[in-house]
């Protein structure tokens, strides 16, 4: 990687700077974020304390249970076909979060630093797929899926979702703060384009690529209308469509629907602590002119 | 030339025989709910049991999204031999061509006509029939006889107006006026939309439609009696609030309201509550005495996927599906009552502590047909909201519902 | 060969984007723009899901036209984008601006921040529905109640359910914000902030002069971005008002809760079509008037 150099990590960036007007400003801002934050997630408190409580207790809205119990969660745990849901869905999610981030990365890239006739037409109608509502493609999507034999499989319920308009649109964005004169540089070194690609621009964009990461993993691991449709056998459920069977016509199990929510919560937060340390790392490219 | 035939005939014949010996596999779906699949697993069970040769796969899916998930595939050809369908869609399905009529040797329709409640008749179109149900659902009263024995009220209330004043010894305010305890649930959200039209616009003397269920007919002196005895439970008399503890049902599972109309479904769920002590009894009479009831019911039908020796497979598989036994057995898992008077009027079901009042019911139960029940249950949602949110005056909103729904009807009709 | 050496620098960029872009545009063709097409002919046509499609011309546009529902349902979709997106928009960059200079638990609060947007729409929309329930039952009114505050009717009305919707939409979507907003700060080279603090200049021109401009690929993304997630406002309406999906009385109906409910309950799928091809049309309009508004000049 030619032409860059150690950016000042943000930590010794804070330490060097005036140590007096740390002190104050630095803890009240501190506080209102730390209690910003706890205010964030007091409605997911609820969900907790409602996976802990019996069904008699739920509609007692305290926070605190009176008798908690884990029944909730080794009912649903027990129930065995909820670790094929849970590996069907983590393979789905794990699968299309890979393919965003390589198409959605080469297309943005593409539409911002090729200058070619026609790219701003495409650029708009890769954007416009975001205009329809996914119920409107459900139909159309099925009669496909029939037709290709793609029904009840993997690849039914995750060939819609392998590259995203966002993405493409996130990530153009993003490569729009890398200089031309990297890539430039690189061209001069030899590099094609793929390379370039590759080696010298994705890099030095990894923030953007671990957020959307994080929102294609997690896209997935929510999707309920179009796996529901395209799934037939409940071997092949992912974790949403199998949850649903909680509420059936007469009865919402609260309980369990939240008990389900808080374990399903788990990988995303898993895969939210590993990619947001790209974020926090920050890109490493100071010392040039932009 | 007729050798020719004769010959294919036999053909065909034969290979229906060698078909018939063979294992046959017919694909059933319904909606999931846990004691419905219970219940269907067991007389799959003994279905197989007295069919060797037949294998039924059962597949069901979640409620909410059952009927897009039915819609999608069976045109597409990708769903079950025999389907599980609300009584309300099965218009469009024979209109699409995409269920079978039941043959009439083994599906008799005077005997039928006989033998089933006679709500089950909006399932014959000429002189066959489509679908037919296993099991029928009423309304009751559910009642909370911890809250009763607490307001010391002997027995729950037989008559509109003892319904009015028990619900309001049962409410409870807190200093400040805020309800914190319901006498009676409501909401037209859940059952009460059936309630209004079956039944509270009967009790007063109307006909909730006309020209069977095309023409609303509630826009009248006796809808407008019944909107403000629904309306005045909670205007006039303080003795409930729409969306109090969020859902009816809620309410009701917390033991914070003393009395919820509900269908025969919810038995199940109710019996899951520890700690709540429930009773149920018919829905209250008018002053002259005069019951009425909505009744509802899923059917089975046979697709046109079902061909051959599957058809034959999936016609038995009917067969067994509406018959005395699996009605029984229904009803002892599920709690749904049995479709037909002679399973379901015996003296054991009839007396039944918690099914008695649902099966009484049905002897004066009307059936709605929708178009749309929930855009036609949502025009009576409006209606109550029009009056409690932006007080309009009860007249105009219940002009506005019987407008709005008769608009539903129509577009429905029209083609 | 002779051919690839005769290309100008021009010409092989033009084909090296091309080819890059080959399999995508197949893709976004298929997946996409079909279906896409596929519902723009239904709204032409009548159907049920479950019969043959019959051409109806222009009439399910028409019986658009004259439909009171939809032109309320048309304005509160204009109302959640107008409330939604600016206000989520300054929030989130607030939020990021300030978490960005803070490290003591640097992780642990910006997760506190990106939780709700990782929980189910569903479980979260059953908690805040009983967060706005009147006393004794409901937090907000408690809380109100201890200030001497008179109680707010949340849900059930037609002024105030829209915004008490609007609110887990925009708290459940803040946390993405703040990790773009985050990832965008992060990106600004810090040689410009070093360059600046050299010369004196006081944090807030910093801000306006230098963080602000340089965010704009970034602000451009989740204005467009936000815009159109409230313009599809659908899950957290559909969840907060399950019991009234749109009400009451329609005035938190979104237009995808319109098309859902054409298609899904009424199974009128040429008329949830037409109302896919106007919200089409409007999305469009706006992503294009933003990005014209926040182009380079």
């Amino acid at each position: 990687m030619t032409a860059t150099d150690i950016r000042p990590s943000s930590d010794t960036l804070l330490t060097t700077k005036a140590p007096v007007k740390r002190s104050y400003g630095q803890y009240i801002r501190w506080l209102l974020l730390f209690l910003g934050g706890i205010a964030m997630v007091m409605p997911i408190a609820w969900m907790i304390s409602t996976s802990l409580k019996w069904p008699h207790e739920v509609y007692n809205l305290k926070l605190i249970p009176d008798e908690p119990t884990i029944e909730n969660y080794t009912y649903v745990l027990e129930d065995g076909r909820f670790y094929g849901w849970f590996m069907n869905s983590i393979i789905i999610a794990v699968i299309t979060t890979v393919s965003n981030i390589l198409f959605d990365s080469l297309v943005g890239y593409t539409l911002c630093k090729f200058k070619f006739p026609g790219r701003y037409i495409i650029f708009i109608a890769i954007l416009s797929t975001l205009m329809i509502p996914t119920e409107m493609l459900v139909i159309p999507w099925y009669i496909m899926s029939q037709n290709f034999g793609w029904l009840d499989t993997y690849w039914g319920i995750m060939f819609p979702g392998l590259m995203t308009a966002f993405g493409t649109f996130l990530m153009k964005q993003f490569f729009e703060t890398v200089p031309d004169d990297f890539l430039e540089a690189a061209r001069i070194d030899g590099l094609n384009e793929l390379q370039i690609w590759w080696s010298v621009a994705m890099p030095l964009v990894k923030p953007a690529l671990a957020a959307l990461a994080i929102f294609v993993f997690l896209g997935n691991w929510t999707a309920f209308i179009w796996p529901l449709i395209v799934t037939n056998s409940p071997e092949m459920y992912t974790v949403p469509v199998g949850l649903s069977g909680f509420g059936d016509e007469a009865d919402v199990a609260w309980e369990l629907i939240m008990t389900g929510a808080a374990i399903s919560t788990i990988p995303t937060l898993i895969v939210f602590i590993v990619f947001q340390r790209f974020i926090i790392r920050g890109v490493v490219m100071a010392g040039l002119k932009g | 030339m007729n050798a020719l035939k004769t010959y294919l005939l036999s053909g065909a014949v034969s290979l229906a025989a060698i078909g018939s010996a063979q294992a046959v596999e017919i694909e059933y779906w319904q909606y999931f709910f846990d004691a419905r699949v219970t219940a269907m697993e067991q007389l799959i069970e003994n279905f197989e049991a007295a069919n060797p040769d037949i294998t039924v796969n059962m597949t069901h899916f979640p409620y909410a999204d059952y009927r897009t998930k039915v819609a999608a595939a069976i045109p597409a050809g990708e769903g079950p031999d025999v389907v599980q369908l609300f009584y309300g869609w099965l218009n469009d399905y024979v209109e699409a061509e995409l269920i079978q009529p039941l043959p009439a040797d083994t599906f008799d329709p005077a005997r039928i006509d006989a033998e089933f409640f006679p709500m089950v008749q909006a399932m014959k179109d000429g002189d066959q029939y489509w679908a037919l149900p296993t099991a029928v659902r009423s309304l009751a009263l559910f009642y909370n006889e911890r809250l009763f024995e607490e307001a010391g009220i002997e027995s729950p209330p037989e008559t509109l107006d003892e319904l009015v004043e028990i619900a309001g010894q049962l409410t409870k305010r807190d200093g400040a006026g805020n309800i914190t305890q319901v006498g009676i649930t409501t909401g037209m959200n859940a059952q009460d939309h059936h309630w209004f039209r079956e039944v509270l616009v009967r009790q007063m003397g109307g006909d909730p439609y006309e020209n069977n269920y095309q023409t609303v007919n509630y826009n009248t002196d006796a809808g407008q009696a019944a909107a403000a005895f629904y309306t005045g439970l909670e205007a006039e008399h303080g003795v409930t609030a729409a969306g109090f503890m969020d859902e009816p049902q809620a309410a009701f599972k917390a033991g914070m309201a003393g009395m919820h109309i509900d269908g025969s479904f919810r038995i199940g769920a109710l019996d899951k509550v520890r700690g709540l002590r429930w009773g149920v009894t018919e829905l209250p009479a008018n002053a002259e005495g005069m019951r009425s009831n909505y009744s509802s019911y899923w059917v089975n039908a046979i697709t046109t996927k079902a061909e051959d020796e599957r058809y034959d497979a999936s016609v038995k598989f009917m067969e067994y599906v509406t018959s005395d036994e699996a009605m029984q057995i229904w009803l002892d898992v599920v709690g749904e009552l049995p479709a037909k008077p002679s399973v379901g009027m015996t003296d054991a079901n009839a007396n039944h502590e918690v099914y008695g009042p649902f099966i009484r019911g049905l002897a004066y139960a009307n059936t709605t047909i929708f178009a749309n029940e929930s855009a036609q249950r949502q025009v009576l949602m409006d209606m109550v909201q029009r009056v409690s949110i932006e007080d309009l005056p009860l007249t105009e909103a219940l002009a506005t519902a019987a407008e709005e729904e008769q608009v539903i009807l129509d577009e429905y009709y029209a083609d | 060969m002779r051919l690839r050496q005769n290309l100008t620098i021009r010409q092989k960029h033009i084909l090296w984007a091309w080819g890059l872009l080959a399999l995508p545009v197949i893709f976004y063709v298929v997946i996409r723009f079909y279906p896409t097409g596929n519902a723009i002919l239904l709204s032409f046509q009548n159907w049920n899901l479950l019969g043959d499609r019959t051409w109806a011309g222009a009439e399910n546009y028409i019986k658009l036209w004259h439909d009171d529902v939809f032109w309320k349902v048309f304005r509160n979709t204009f109302v959640y984008l107008l409330l939604g997106t600016p206000i989520s928009l300054v929030i989130s960059f607030l939020i990021a601006f300030h978490l960005d200079r803070v490290r003591f638990m640097h992780g642990f609060i910006r997760m506190l921040y990106f939780l709700p947007f990782m929980t189910s729409a569903v479980a979260m929309a059953w908690v805040w529905r009983w967060f706005y329930q009147p006393v004794p039952v409901g937090i907000f009114n408690n809380i109100l109640a201890s200030f001497g505050i008179p109680q707010i009717n949340f849900l059930n009305s037609t002024t105030n359910a829209l915004p008490a919707v609007l609110a887990p939409a925009v708290w459940a979507g803040l946390g993405f914000q703040v990790i773009i907003f985050m990832a965008g700060l992060r990106a600004i080279p810090q040689s410009y902030y070093e360059a600046a603090r050299i010369d004196g200049v006081s944090g807030f021109t910093i801000l306006t002069q230098i963080t602000i401009p340089l965010l704009k690929p970034t602000i451009i993304f989740i204005t467009v971005f936000s815009s159109i997630g409230f313009l599809r406002i659908f899950d957290h309406v559909f969840n907060m008002t399950t019991n009234n999906p749109g009400g009451p009385l329609n005035s938190t109906k979104p237009l995808v809760l319109m098309i859902y409910d054409t298609a899904f309950n009424g199974f009128n799928m040429g008329y949830a079509a037409a109302q896919t091809v106007v919200l089409f049309t409007v999305l469009l309009c706006v992503s294009l008037l933003q990005l014209y508004l926040l182009r380079d000049r």
